[in-house]
């Protein structure tokens, strides 16, 4: 995983409640056995119509978003399935910071493995970030993982919150299972003695 | 005497295989179901680190997301890409020497059926899989939750997964249901009251006398929708029934190793006067056969109700009530029971066993659906297919109208060729109502297995308490 770098750019507004992985990635796109390449198709039922053209109003179709590197959503972002596949397809896409008051669990993980800070923000902040967003190019959104602040246009600061070894994973591109096979020993010894104790597990 | 604890609390102390100082801990898992669509980049991964599966007794493959469910599938899968993922899932469980089960063998279905229906689910078990509705195995006093590919490949080769521990949530439903009312009236309520947020960073322990009353097959289906209400695991205390449901499956514990297991699940319960982060009551007796009507699993209400208007709400919940009736062709004020529906799906890891299938043939029994209707029974299993034939389930649902399908996860998530075209309106007893989950344009409206067929007779969402 490449490592994250601070993040200035333009956001797209996205105030819709509960956007759930079906909309972040269809699933007629998740037949791939491949993570990458799935960009092109991110929100793809309401970017494209039927015929595969874009609808000009879909905030990611128009001029001023479409290098879009920051979302800015409505409440609970990412619910739904678990498919890795979303966070996949917004990486692709150039996504690299999420702002909500919340996700979903599963997603919320899901991004930080890849390359995705999703911050969360209080109601008020975040409706201060979506009106910069919606300016389009004219705002830009900064954010600094390592000082855990974003930044709206006019320079007000909001202090985030993230957890200390995720941070660390994400600032360095660490990848997770090289991590946990380091305390392979650990996990050994726990599993001699758990077997040993419930052997018809 | 140590802290009285939940459930919860005793199952991830159980298998806590390492804590760092932060509290980030790797958490052992015991079972580790995988399937084609959230697998192959995770073997993948492994094949080029060259790393092994840690535990492949431990790990089980069957595919369902992404298989036809006609019979004729047996001859090969027209789709290409969908062949690819399933030579795919052939390759890796035969590579990796994992327990598979491919649609050739009468024992494949949707994971979260085969699972419990072969004894890999124990109580007191943490089970992943890299599917959200994995929560469907806390049925039996089990950790069972969705994780991402990357956290499939975690588990594929170290065996556990990096964790923090989530909050406690309890979910009482007291009394008993009133007739008409089912497992899946509950989860919908549940969803219905706390949102599909309400159980953001929680575990969910399901209880109280209607709970208990639930048979395993319907507690199934009360955990497999806890993840719609946000909660990445719900789980149910085990008790007789989920040990004689258990007792005798191919790989439940035997002989001596039986009595061990038994007596260890009976120290699985919540101890008195163990905190809880949140608590939720619902009287068994206020739950009313529900429907939804939106686009959100959390857009509930019961079937007398009328379709509501966005200025019902507040917040941000207004402009999506606003996009979900417009997506569903709704207008404010209708009867929900006057919504004219044109397919019928009874199936899912929701409500695809046996139970969910008895209780729709009953309704059907010597009725047919209304012409121009198109109505599929998809079995969660070759196996429930098989004792659905036995009881002569399967002929009821043909002489009725109804497609008698093969296995598989079918018209729930539509990768497979059952979808819905644009503007089709389906009664479905599966779990997500999402835009477009069914297919582009498609109308989902979640509801029991009884209610589903009594639509498919009418023709509307009916309330199977006037059904007859």
């Amino acid at each position: 995983m490449e490592q994250f770098e601070n993040v200035s750019g333009v956001a797209a507004p996205m105030p819709l409640i509960n956007i759930d992985t079906d909309m972040i990635i269809p699933k007629q796109f998740l037949k791939t056995i491949k993570r990458s390449g799935l960009g092109v198709n991110l929100f793809d039922e309401m970017r494209y119509d039927e015929d595969g053209k874009e609808i000009a109003d879909f905030v990611l179709n128009k001029p001023a978003y479409r290098d879009a590197e920051i979302i800015v959503a409505g409440d609970n972002f990412g619910c739904g399935s678990s498919r890795e596949h979303a966070p996949w397809a917004l990486r692709d896409f150039g996504i690299k910071v999420i702002v909500s008051t919340s996700y979903a669990d599963i997603f919320y993980n899901n991004s930080f493995k890849n390359g995705i800070l999703p911050v969360i923000l209080a109601k008020e902040q975040v409706d201060v970030l979506m009106e910069d967003a919606e300016r389009g190019e004219n705002a830009r959104i900064t954010v600094d993982l390592e000082n855990q602040t974003i930044s709206a246009t006019d320079g007000t600061e909001f202090k985030f919150e993230v957890d200390a070894f995720k941070k660390h994973c994400l600032m360095n591109g660490l990848d997770d299972i090289g991590l946990t096979l380091q305390k392979k020993s650990a996990i050994d010894t726990f599993e001699q003695s758990y077997t040993k104790r419930l052997p018809w597990v | 005497m140590s802290a009285p604890k939940t459930i919860y609390d005793k199952i991830w102390n159980a298998h806590v295989a390492h804590e760092s100082d932060d509290g980030t801990c790797l958490l052992y898992i015991d079972r580790h179901l995988v399937h084609e669509v959230t697998s192959p980049q995770a073997f993948e991964g492994l094949r080029t680190a060259g790393r092994p599966v840690h535990a492949p007794d431990k790990t089980i493959a069957v595919p369902d997301h992404n298989v036809p469910t006609t019979v004729d599938r047996l001859n090969g899968i027209a789709n290409e890409q969908s062949r690819i993922q399933l030579e795919a899932l052939d390759k890796n469980a035969l590579d990796f020497g994992i327990h598979y089960y491919p649609v050739t063998d009468i024992r494949q279905g949707i994971v979260h059926i085969v699972g419990p229906e072969q004894g890999w689910t124990l109580p007191g078990m943490t089970v992943v899989c890299g599917d959200s509705h994995t929560a469907t195995h806390g049925a039996f006093g089990a950790l069972a939750h969705g994780i991402g590919t990357s956290e499939v490949e975690h588990v594929l080769a170290t065996q556990t997964l990096i964790q923090k521990k989530s909050k406690n949530m309890k979910v009482e439903i007291t009394g008993s249901l009133r007739p008409g009312v089912t497992a899946k009236d509950i989860t919908l309520s549940v969803i219905g009251k706390t949102g599909t947020a309400g159980g953001n960073g929680h575990v969910i322990e399901y209880c109280g006398q209607a709970i208990r009353e639930l048979s395993m097959e319907g507690r199934m289906t009360v955990c497999n929708m806890a993840i719609e209400g946000g909660a990445r695991a719900g789980l149910i205390a085990p008790d007789e029934k989920t040990i004689e449901y258990v007792k005798g499956r191919p790989h439940a514990p035997k002989d001596a190793d039986w009595d061990t297991a038994v007596a260890y699940w009976a120290t699985l319960f919540t101890d008195e006067g163990a905190q809880y982060d949140k608590v939720v009551t619902i009287k068994g007796e206020d739950i009313a056969p529900v429907v939804t009507w939106g686009t959100s699993p959390e857009d509930v209400l019961p079937i007398t109700a009328t379709v509501p208007s966005p200025e019902d709400f507040s917040g941000g919940k207004v402009d999506a009530v606003r996009r979900s009736l417009a997506y569903m062709g709704l207008t404010p004020g209708t009867k929900l029971s006057d919504v004219a529906i044109d397919t019928v799906f009874i199936g899912s890891c929701t409500n695809g066993r046996i139970e969910d299938l008895r209780a729709a043939a009953a309704v059907l029994k010597g009725k047919k659906i209304k012409d121009g209707m198109r109505a599929m029974v998809v079995p969660g299993s070759g196996l429930v297919r098989a004792q659905a034939e036995e009881e002569g389930l399967a002929e009821i649902f043909v002489e009725a109208g109804f497609e008698w399908r093969m296995a598989g996860c079918s018209m729930c998530l539509a990768m497979n060729p059952d979808q819905l075209a644009p503007g089709e309106r389906c009664a479905a007893t599966s779990n997500r109502n999402f835009e477009g989950r069914q297919g582009r344009g498609g109308r989902t409206h979640l509801l029991s297995p009884a209610m589903a067929a009594a639509a498919a007779v009418t023709g509307h969402l009916t309330d199977i308490r006037d059904f007859s």
